[in-house]
């Protein structure tokens, strides 16, 4: 189970999207698995072929838990059997590669501690298997007696036995039957059944009965029913909404707690930039039209580019840069709750590009199924809250990000241009940086660089 | 009124139902009869021979072959204060109207506000086991039984089908008729009726105290033949006809398996959602505690009505295969 996101320490998984023998390339989408903050696609971190799944769709577990085990792909465990090589007509004899240095050890998905590893595999033979599958024991809960922590039929035996004791074997009855033996006070496990497989039925029942014979033709007219009701639970989507809740409490106290945020804020004059992106909308078709936002992100990911200090991670009391820009575009979902997917090398996405992957993540944010890979690769966040009507947003980083990049609403202000007053579309930018990463300058540098990239939109 | 004086006689169901008609056309002007065929040529199984000349044209009223405009024709004459029976020939042809039944009779009265009811009847033959192979072959009145906004009726005695038109009419939502095909030559006596005829209720039609069959219109016929074999072997079953298979009586259903703790329910629709289905599902959350045995079912074949009369007969369900599902449930 691969961590989504600092703030994630388990993950329920929804559906497996491949299944034992597929092969499975790097990056593949291999998974469905939800946190408590979206549903996300996992992708894989291996080649190879899918040899076992080890955990079960609906099952939670924590961050580093093996999911599945991935052996060589098959061409490559081909290679390693004896060659058998058969000439074919036209075709020149081209033996494959020398037998490569034979790939042993699968890989697990993704690399794990290996304590954690041995529990999921258990060493046991095909028919200790059997036998524990007969007697409903589960493998995993054993601890092997035999050599290298085998796990012998003893084991089962033993475990099979301490599981019947506890309690009486389940009874096959009817539910009438179980009524009536609660009624007349008779124990289901000393009657005789004889219906099918032996399943005690409610006449079974009344033979047993002690006292006179029970009458043959009974149910007293309103007969007292065991009590079903159970108070509900919370609806799931609820919980979901509680734990997401949960979720962002957690990490945005962790920011505001370890993160010595510093502020800036400038207004940029849009005037340029809203004329570009109206003569564009004008000759362009309406599904390729450009919103405010696309100029916005565009030129956050640029400047990121330019100032790469604010680009990338604080982790272990130190400054890593980010590979590449992946911006990270936080996004209001309608039940409430936030997710911040990263759109990967924003920097290089032309606008219409840009334009379509920010609607793309959108939907897909709403909808609960993005990728891991975007969930977790943010090196730099934008929120915007224009659409929301405000001016003017200070963020909270999104640790381990060291700055959170704002906009609010594009508005017509008055405005001194050219030692003239004229009215001004514009918008306030704003910067919520990380005081032990970067200094002040570095982040003025910052929002300088996004004015500055504004002013000529046609090169966004 | 006709026929349906005050003394016992011998009939049909297919006069029976025209009796019904004619005395809906007698006693309410509001009424009238139309559908394809139903005038000049009597109804394509008979059922309105006579009406034509005895109403005149006004009133049995031959339509062209569309399903869709008759009965939305219908929905719209019922909103206009009038009281129409519509007949499709059979419920195959119904599903050219299926928009007009469920997004128009079956929603308006809710889409108005309460304003506007469609007191509208509509008529159709349904049911195999005339050889009419796969297309004429249907039992869709569990999907009709889907639609909430609708009554559904499914007579399978003479006598409701002499007396379930006059409620139906005069129930202010509409009220679809199936008539299965393989009925309308039944013969039997018709006594006035004792109570007055409501819609509400399924009918024992057989008492029993050790298994329940539950079924409905044309099935009934042969459930009932099934419990004389059964009483043969000494097992008393219970014959519940359903009569209105929405809105279900879940309180007959529930009574009668507090009697005798095993069903089999009977329909010939496919199984897979089927009515049964959800008889069935209504017994286990209703009267779970109450059950001896698993609940049996037995439906038609899951697959397109064979021509051949031997394969028909062996996709239908059929008395002895009534037999041994209630064997099931009782040995």
């Amino acid at each position: 189970m691969p961590s989504l996101g600092a703030d994630m320490d388990e993950g329920t998984l929804l559906e497996w999207l491949v299944g034992p023998g597929d092969l499975v390339h790097k990056g593949d989408p291999v998974a469905v698995v939800e946190t408590a903050k979206s549903t996300i696609e996992v992708e894989c971190f291996e080649t190879g072929t899918l040899t076992e799944l080890l955990v079960a769709p609906g099952t939670t577990v924590p961050v580093g838990t093996p999911l599945a085990l991935i052996g060589p792909t098959a061409e490559k465990a081909e290679e390693r059997r004896p060659v058998r090589h058969v000439p074919k007509k036209g075709k020149p004899t081209a033996p494959a590669k020398p037998a490569a240095p034979p790939e042993t050890a699968p890989v697990p998905v993704p690399p794990v501690p290996s304590a954690a590893r041995q529990r999921a595999h258990i060493e046991a033979g095909p028919l200790v298997r059997h036998f524990a599958e007969q007697s409903g024991v589960a493998l995993e809960t054993l601890h092997g007696s035999g050599p290298g922590g085998r796990v012998t039929r003893a084991d089962v035996q033993e475990a099979a036995a301490a599981r019947a004791a506890p309690g009486p074997p389940r009874v096959r009855a009817t539910p009438l039957a179980r009524r009536l033996a609660a009624e007349l006070g008779v124990d289901l496990t000393t009657v005789r059944g004889t219906g099918k497989e032996s399943a005690v039925r409610a006449a079974d029942v009344r033979r047993a009965a002690p006292g006179p014979a029970a009458p043959a033709s009974p149910a007293p007219a309103t007969p007292v029913r065991p009590s079903v009701a159970r108070p509900s639970a919370a609806r799931p989507s609820e919980d979901r909404a509680a734990a997401m809740r949960q979720a962002i409490a957690g990490l945005m106290s962790r920011a505001n707690r370890d993160i010595p945020h510093y502020y800036l804020s400038t207004t940029v004059d849009m005037a340029a930039a809203m004329n570009w992106l109206h003569e564009h909308n004008r000759q362009s078709p309406v599904g390729e039209r450009l919103l405010p936002v696309a100029l916005l992100i565009k030129a956050a990911a640029l400047a990121a580019r330019e100032v790469p200090e604010l680009n990338g991670f604080w982790t272990d009391d130190h400054f890593s840069a980010g590979e590449g820009v992946h911006l990270g575009v936080a996004v209001s979902l309608r039940g409430g709750g936030l997710v911040a997917p990263a759109m990967r090398h924003a920097d290089t996405l032309a606008l219409p590009q840009l334009m379509a992957a920010l609607k793309d993540l959108v939907t897909r944010a709403r909808t609960g199924r993005l990728r891991g890979s975007e969930v977790s690769d943010a090196t730099i966040t934008v929120t915007n809250l224009g659409e929301q009507g405000v001016e003017t947003v200070f963020g909270v980083i999104y640790p381990p990000q060291v700055a959170l990049v704002g906009f609010g609403r594009v508005v017509d202000r008055p405005c001194a241009v050219d030692g003239l007053l004229g009215v001004r579309p514009v918008v306030t930018a704003t910067l919520s940086a990380d005081h032990r990463a970067t200094d002040g300058a570095v982040g003025a540098r910052y929002l300088t660089a996004v004015a500055r990239l504004l002013q000529n939109p046609e090169q966004l | 009124m006709g026929a349906s004086g005050t003394e016992v006689s011998k009939t049909t169901y297919r006069e029976a139902m025209r009796e019904a008609l004619r005395e809906a056309l007698r006693s309410d002007d509001r009424v009238f009869l139309m559908g394809e065929d139903v005038g000049r040529y009597g109804g394509c199984f008979g059922v309105s021979l006579g009406l034509l000349e005895e109403f005149g044209p006004e009133r049995v009223r031959d339509t062209p072959l569309s399903e869709s405009a008759f009965v939305g024709a219908g929905i719209g004459a019922a909103l206009a204060g009038m009281r129409p029976v519509v007949e499709i020939m059979t419920v195959n042809f119904s599903l050219l109207a299926l928009d007009q039944i469920l997004n128009n009779a079956a929603t308006l009265l809710h889409m108005s506000g309460g304003q506007l009811p469609v007191p509208l009847v509509i008529r159709m033959t349904t049911g195999a086991g005339r050889q009419l192979a796969a297309q004429h072959s249907h039992s869709l009145e569990g999907w009709y039984a889907h639609i909430p906004g609708i009554r559904v009726l499914a007579p399978a005695t003479i006598e409701d089908a002499r007396h379930m038109l006059a409620p139906a009419l005069a129930d202010p939502d509409p009220v679809l008729i199936f008539e299965h095909g393989s009925l309308y030559n039944a013969s039997g006596e018709l006594a006035p009726p004792t109570a007055p005829v409501d819609l509400d209720h399924a009918a024992i039609r057989r008492p029993g105290t050790d298994i329940s069959l539950i079924t409905y219109g044309g099935s009934l016929t042969k459930t009932l033949a099934a419990a004389d074999e059964l009483a043969a072997e000494d097992i008393s079953a219970e014959v519940i006809d359903l009569r209105t298979l929405r809105p279900l009586d879940d309180a007959a259903i529930t009574a009668s398996v507090a009697r005798t703790h095993r069903v089999v329910i009977i329909d010939e629709g496919w199984r897979t959602g089927s009515l049964a289905a959800e008889v069935s599902a209504r017994i286990a959350e209703g009267s779970f505690y109450e059950l001896d045995a698993p609940v049996e079912r037995v439906c038609s074949a899951e697959v397109p009505m064979p021509y051949a009369r031997r394969l028909e007969e062996a996709a239908l369900p059929q008395t002895a295969d009534i037999v041994a599902a209630a064997h099931r449930a009782v040995d």
